[in-house]
């Protein structure tokens, strides 16, 4: 049962990298002859209203929301530990000011900023993963600068520090290490995050753009006939689930170790 | 406690700058800044764009726009709607009432779910109905609230027909019941959104609480589990519940957006995603500031509660 969470990743992961060996059809397959057909045999998820095959667009979706959660938390992780790290260990006014902007960028309430963020810059995958990975820092920075705080005094800094070791070291190589644990448990919620987040952007339109495959923009595009065809908006929606429910358990593991 | 507010407000007003200026920036400098929509408009000649320019001030040095735009929101003017060219204030208060009965239906809800899980859970800590507690919230929070919303509407509206799908009232028709039919889904949604969040927090609080000795003691001098366990354990892990309820209200202004548009409920957040298709700046930039400003103050009011009610929070 512990390991279940994993498993899931491992194989999400993998369908997600081996989906144009995995899929039946091509993502992006029209055929007018099988349109708005019900799973069967040769379409186990259904097809579209185009006659493209569920199966294949949720395998092809996988890589989307997976690469999006994923390098998001990246973006996210990254520039949390910088502004949490520098806040922690210089202190005094530095800290002061990072974390009032911290606290300041944490009240806006995050899924209507980026959705007008994304409707004003009308971003590509990539712009989508950098706008949801800055809006995502905040968490990190705090348990960073916690962490960094607490440590920053103990005699293994002073030490390092006494044997010529510059600030840019102290932190990547003495505080940062001591403190990973902490950064993992919160990139992993970042994660789980990022995927909720693009999938609500992509349902409001405003994400990954069609014909290009999200589970956000199917999920979208199943609204318009949730009760004469339920398969569409059933395959996406229990990925999604499936996927943020192992990341947040995978990160409870952590965190509880 | 006088000292304690006016020190968290102090502490309010350089975060309301911060965000106030955020918002700011995001509409100003994306490309095309607020006349963005008639760039692309064939109609709009390049000089109009100018004199259009000139006359609504954008032309002038930033933060001078940003000084008399935050002078004038403060005021209560936030300008006029793009779209159909009314008050965006009026526009806004008109969203208010709906928006205030989702969010209060869903509080009760969320808090009536929150009350007996969180207690039991940590009172039978580790035992099977603590486990499916957990289980259930970490699939709460790892639930798109809008595909929880649509897998709603094909059980309850579509496939059984018992409720209607979206919407607040049946056009026509002022009947309480009708009423409750359209709010049930839409605050069923956010209520297991929070109570997930929620019975976690008194979950963890009331563990706190059990392992320390007055609860002991009042156990050993024989008085009654239940008794114990509410008056003595409940009593003193409201405070971070109450904390925390204050803060998630904040909701009132934005976190429904969600949620309110997959039901069609006219309240502020499908007023923003109306907003979101027109491009209508002006209510996107109020509504965000409002919910920012709301967060911020929540939050106040949060850290004020906690130690209204409990003696040991130091003020």
């Amino acid at each position: 049962m512990t390991r279940l969470p994993a498993i899931v990743l491992v194989c999400l992961i993998g369908a997600a990298v081996a989906a144009p060996r995995l899929a039946p059809y091509a993502p992006d397959q029209i055929d007018l002859s099988s349109r708005r057909s019900p799973p069967t045999a040769a379409h186990w998820f259904g097809t579209d209203e185009l006659g493209r095959d569920v199966l294949a667009r949720v395998l092809f979706g996988a890589r989307i929301s997976l690469a999006v959660g994923l390098l998001s938390a990246v973006v996210a992780g990254a520039s949390g530990i910088a502004i949490g790290g520098v806040a922690g260990y210089a202190g005094g006014a530095a800290d002061a000011v990072l974390m009032r902007f911290t606290d300041g960028v944490l009240s806006i309430p995050r899924l209507p900023l980026l959705m007008i963020a994304a409707v004003v810059l009308q971003p590509s995958v990539a712009l989508l993963i950098l706008l949801i990975g800055l809006v995502g820092w905040m968490e990190t920075a705090r348990v960073v600068r916690a962490e960094f705080g607490s440590l920053r005094g103990r005699e293994f800094v002073e030490s390092a520090r006494a044997s010529g070791a510059g600030h840019v070291r102290v932190l990547a190589r003495h505080l940062l290490p001591n403190a990973a644990r902490a950064v993992a448990v919160s990139l992993t919620l970042a994660v789980a995050r990022g995927i909720l987040i693009e999938s609500a952007l992509s349902f409001f339109g405003v994400g990954v753009r069609p014909p290009q495959a999200s589970w956000g923009n199917m999920l979208y595009q199943a609204q318009a006939s949730l009760g004469s065809e339920p398969w569409l908006a059933l395959a996406p929606g229990v990925f999604i689930v499936m996927t943020t429910v192992a990341v947040n358990l995978a990160g409870d593991r952590l965190a509880a170790r | 406690m006088a000292r304690f507010l006016a020190r968290r407000l102090a502490h309010a007003v350089p975060l309301l700058f911060i965000v106030s200026a955020l918002v700011f920036l995001l509409i100003h400098l994306a490309p095309g800044g607020p006349l963005a929509i008639y760039l692309s408009n064939p109609n709009v000649r390049p000089e109009d764009i100018e004199r259009l320019r000139h006359a609504l001030g954008l032309d002038r040095p930033l933060w001078n726009q940003y000084w008399s735009w935050l002078a004038a929101f403060v005021q209560g003017d936030w300008g006029y709607s793009f779209s159909d060219g009314r008050p965006v204030a009026s526009r806004i208060l008109e969203r208010v009432p709906a928006t205030l009965e989702l969010v209060s239906a869903s509080l009760g809800c969320a808090l009536a779910l929150t009350m007996p899980i969180g207690v039991w859970s940590a009172v039978r800590r580790g035992r099977w109905f603590d486990r499916l507690a957990t289980l259930a919230s970490m699939i709460g929070l790892s639930l798109p609230a809008f595909w929880f919303g649509l897998l709603l509407q094909m059980i309850f509206a579509l496939a059984l027909g018992w409720l209607p799908s979206s919407g607040r009232a049946t056009p026509g028709t002022n009947a309480f019941g009708d009423h409750l039919q359209h709010l049930l889904m839409p605050a069923a949604v956010l209520a297991a959104v929070l109570a997930s969040s929620w019975s976690r927090y008194l979950r963890g609080a009331m563990i706190e609480v059990i392992g320390q000795p007055f609860v002991l003691a009042a156990e050993a001098r024989g008085v009654p589990e239940a008794r114990v366990i509410l008056r003595h354990a409940l009593a003193n892990a409201l405070g971070p519940l109450v904390a925390i309820v204050t803060v998630d209200a904040a909701l009132l202004v934005s976190g429904a957006v969600v949620t309110e548009s997959v039901f069609a409920w006219p309240g502020l957040g499908s007023l923003f995603t109306e907003a979101l298709a027109r491009r209508d700046y002006s209510v996107l930039m109020a509504l965000l500031m409002l919910s920012s400003a709301a967060v911020i103050l929540f939050n106040v009011a949060a850290d004020a509660l906690h130690a209204a009610i409990d003696p040991r929070v130091t003020t």
